[in-house]
């Protein structure tokens, strides 16, 4: 940690640091982008994965807040700090030419925030109509129904963007810009469309039948539960994880009841730890099965989609038993669970684990040797592994690209050191390559379920919590690996009973970016089944 | 007369006050025997056959597909033709929360769905805006905008409470006056006409 230190103060004197959590650094404002092109390229250094992009509002400042890793070294997190006081018109270098992933990610603060990224190539809002008045997550913003009534007609300009170039003196120049020129031909997809998961739009420009880019807009399932967390008590923000990725309800909870964990120092009883990390791969399970059934769905196979969905609902019904619903569980509380499993728990896991292995022969048989399968998946939609990193595109989408990434080994949490697993990988970077490492992280949930369900520990199932929960002052970031990828809780307290600020990273946000350069030179048909193989929740990217 | 469906006994429902006073009213207000025998054979059609609009934005979606897998299987209702397309389905089923951006979209749908076009309300969001309910971009319930004909509430509502919800629209389709009807849709404008508070609302 010292010699990460005394690298980065050797490399721009300016900086202050913070311990905590994990090591941040101020940065100002007009050296940042210096730094950060020295942290990614500098030898030693070499953080190449933007894992956050955290908006805030300090009152007397806003900023934001980046999560770097560096994925060749260790995956230590290393925390900058970058704030400016002008809160008319602020302004932060963008890192977007950096790491792509901050194309989206920037625009998600500037949505939020007001923060204008400089030399981003488009500063459009990503979450709310481009006639939104106000930036919501400031602490000063103005929910007066009346300056934002709910408009019924549709928006208008939605092909302007802007950017704000900075010059070789220094000034920076505000340039209208267009999203598509006025020659492309552009197929609209969304908001309603079977195929795009729920309502995601995108809009693609054409020629002839292959694509030549993608805009994706977003929004039209963003709720603002990032902003309703910091009106909550903790206890209270807790049921919005399991609303947002609702195919990896567990998980997410799992991830903010660490993260307020970590923060009290809560020891969680070794009984709740298993039962946490059973329920997170039963969840796990039962997502890729939903993933693989809508996948066939997509390309036709309905049968295939009957057969996955025959196998979640046993899943289900495990889930229905102990917490009481089928979906949107409400299983993980601070410091625990909520209940104790149901007493056919064990038996019914290991009926699954009974049956999965010939399962999982049938769906192979039924839709992964199909030849119109193959043809569709095979070679459509290629994410390279540098692009991988560059977009931080995680989990299985990621794992198809041979990019180990898995947060389960790379930061070991619950009961996961206690077990043997593989980290599955596939090297086609392809939709087929996607598809097929969700098929096998199936059989890893089934042999982790199977090594974890004879040795649930006695116990307690929940620690001793005060009965109202106070953060101290501070800050944490925390990492789970859910279905779809690496999904990061941030919290900021002052020490009140609510949260200062809750920014949830999800996965599905990062796959959505890749879109656009997966399908590039694609058929027009292929957005389906790359939408499809890299299988994002839309809830999950809007929150 | 009771209004009897195929697929659940009239004193199973929970709810029968609503539809005995509709009841009521039909028979109140009198019809012509070939306009009523007219009536019926519409209605036997429509209720037996009702094409959901998928309009799944959140959680809800999920379930409803849980409802099309075999184990709960709601052709045996004749629900099963889920349309993607408005102009080929008779009721929007709302499943997810609504949010500003998403209002248009919505109301295009439903402008474009045909008529006799009903809306069926799916989970607390659909219904009243459920958990995010005080955010600043999320609608209050769908019936802000649209007027709904069924809610579920759920969160996310089981496939057996879709299922009762669904059914307690065949027994609505039942009782309604195809020609000339008084319990039939009304029009956005024409509900605001009624209801001018709720347009206040909205700003």
């Amino acid at each position: 940690m010292s010699d990460i230190k005394a690298k980065i103060s050797q490399i721009c004197p300016s900086v202050t640091f913070e311990e905590g959590d994990c090591l941040l650094v101020n940065v100002p404002e007009q050296d940042w982008h210096s730094l950060a092109t020295a942290l990614k390229n500098d030898r030693e250094l070499n953080y190449d994965l933007l894992t956050a992009v955290v908006g805030m509002d300090w009152k007397e400042s806003l900023g934001v807040i980046y999560y770097l890793t560096s994925t060749a070294r260790n995956w230590d997190l290393l925390a900058v700090k970058v704030a400016v006081t002008d809160r008319k018109n602020p302004m932060i270098h963008s890192v977007s030419d950096l790491w792509k992933v901050a194309l989206f990610q920037e625009r998600e603060a500037f949505d939020f925030y007001g923060i204008k990224f400089i030399n981003h190539p488009d500063m459009r809002r990503f979450f709310l109509r481009n006639d939104w008045v106000g930036y919501p997550l400031r602490k000063d913003y103005d929910a007066d129904p009346k300056l934002n009534p709910v408009r019924m007609e549709d928006e208008k300009h939605e092909d302007d963007t802007v950017s704000f170039v900075e010059d070789e003196n220094g000034k920076i120049k505000k340039i209208p810009g267009k999203v598509f020129t006025e020659d492309d031909y552009v197929v609209n997809f969304g908001p309603q469309h079977p195929s795009t998961h729920g309502v995601m739009r995108f809009r693609a420009a054409v020629d002839g039948e292959i694509i030549k880019k993608v805009d994706v807009v977003s929004g039209y399932i963003h709720r603002g539960i990032e902003k309703l967390c910091e009106g909550l008590t903790y206890p209270q923000i807790l049921h919005f994880t399991d609303r947002m990725d609702y195919m990896s309800a567990h998980q997410n909870r799992h991830c903010l009841c660490m993260c307020i964990e970590k923060a009290l120092g809560l020891e969680v009883p070794q009984r709740a730890v298993v039962i946490r990390t059973m329920m997170d791969e039963l969840m796990r399970i039962s997502s890729h099965l939903l993933a693989f059934g809508c996948t066939a769905m997509d390309l036709g196979a309905t049968t295939a989609f009957f057969y996955g969905f025959r196998e979640r609902e046993m899943v289900l019904d495990i889930f229905e038993k102990t917490c009481g619903a089928r979906m949107s569980m409400n299983y993980n509380v601070i410091g625990g669970v909520i209940a104790d499993i149901h007493t056919d728990f064990v038996k019914d896991v290991k009926e699954l684990i009974r049956i999965m292995p010939e399962r999982m022969k049938e769906y192979h048989k039924v839709f992964t040797g199909n030849v119109i399968a193959m043809n569709r998946l095979k070679g459509v939609g290629i994410l390279t592994k540098e692009n991988a990193i560059n977009y931080a595109v995680t989990g299985p989408s990621g794992r198809g690209s041979d990019w180990s990434c898995d947060c389960r080994k790379k930061h070991p949490y619950a009961a996961y050191p206690m077990v043997q697993f593989e980290e599955v990988l596939e090297k086609g970077c392809d939709s087929y390559a996607r598809y097929m490492v969700r098929m096998r992280e199936i059989e890893e949930s089934v042999r982790i379920l199977e090594q974890l369900v004879d040795r649930i520990p006695e116990g307690p199932i929940r620690a001793q919590v005060p009965k109202i929960i106070k953060l101290p002052a501070g800050r944490w970031y925390q990492q789970v690996e859910a279905s779809r990828g690496t999904f990061g809780v941030y919290i900021e307290s002052d020490g009140q009973k609510n949260p200062y600020r809750v920014h949830f990273q999800s996965p599905c946000f990062n796959l959505v970016g890749v879109m656009d350069i997966c399908c590039q030179g694609n058929m027009i048909a292929d957005l389906i089944t790359i939408g499809a193989a890299l299988d994002f929740v839309i809830p999950d990217i809007d929150r | 007369m009771e209004v009897k469906i195929k697929s659940m006994k009239h004193e199973d429902f929970k709810d029968n006050e609503y539809i005995d006073k509709l009841v009521e009213e039909l028979n109140a207000s009198g019809t012509n025997v070939m306009v009523g025998k007219l009536d019926q054979l519409i209605n036997w059609g429509l209720s037996n056959s009702l094409w959901p609009l998928t309009f799944g934005t959140s959680c809800c979606a999920i379930e409803f597909m849980s409802l099309g897998a075999a184990r709960y299987d709601m052709a045996r209702f004749g629900f099963e033709v889920a349309r993607n397309s408005p102009r080929q389905a008779d009721y929007i089923m709302v499943q997810g929360t609504i949010v500003h951006r998403m209002v248009p979209a919505l109301l295009r749908l439903y402008d474009q769905l045909a008529e006799p076009k009903y809306v069926i309300a799916c989970g607390g969001c659909a219904v009243s805006g459920g958990p995010f309910k005080n955010s600043y971009c999320v609608l209050p319930g769908v019936d802000k905008v649209l007027p709904v004909d069924v809610y579920i509430p759920g969160c996310p509502p089981r496939p057996e409470a879709f299922f009762y919800g669904l059914m307690q629209l065949q027994r609505k389709i039942k009782v309604q006056k195809f020609f000339g009807g008084v319990n039939r849709k009304e029009r956005i404008e024409e509900f605001f006409a009624k209801h001018p508070e709720e347009r206040g609302q909205l700003g």
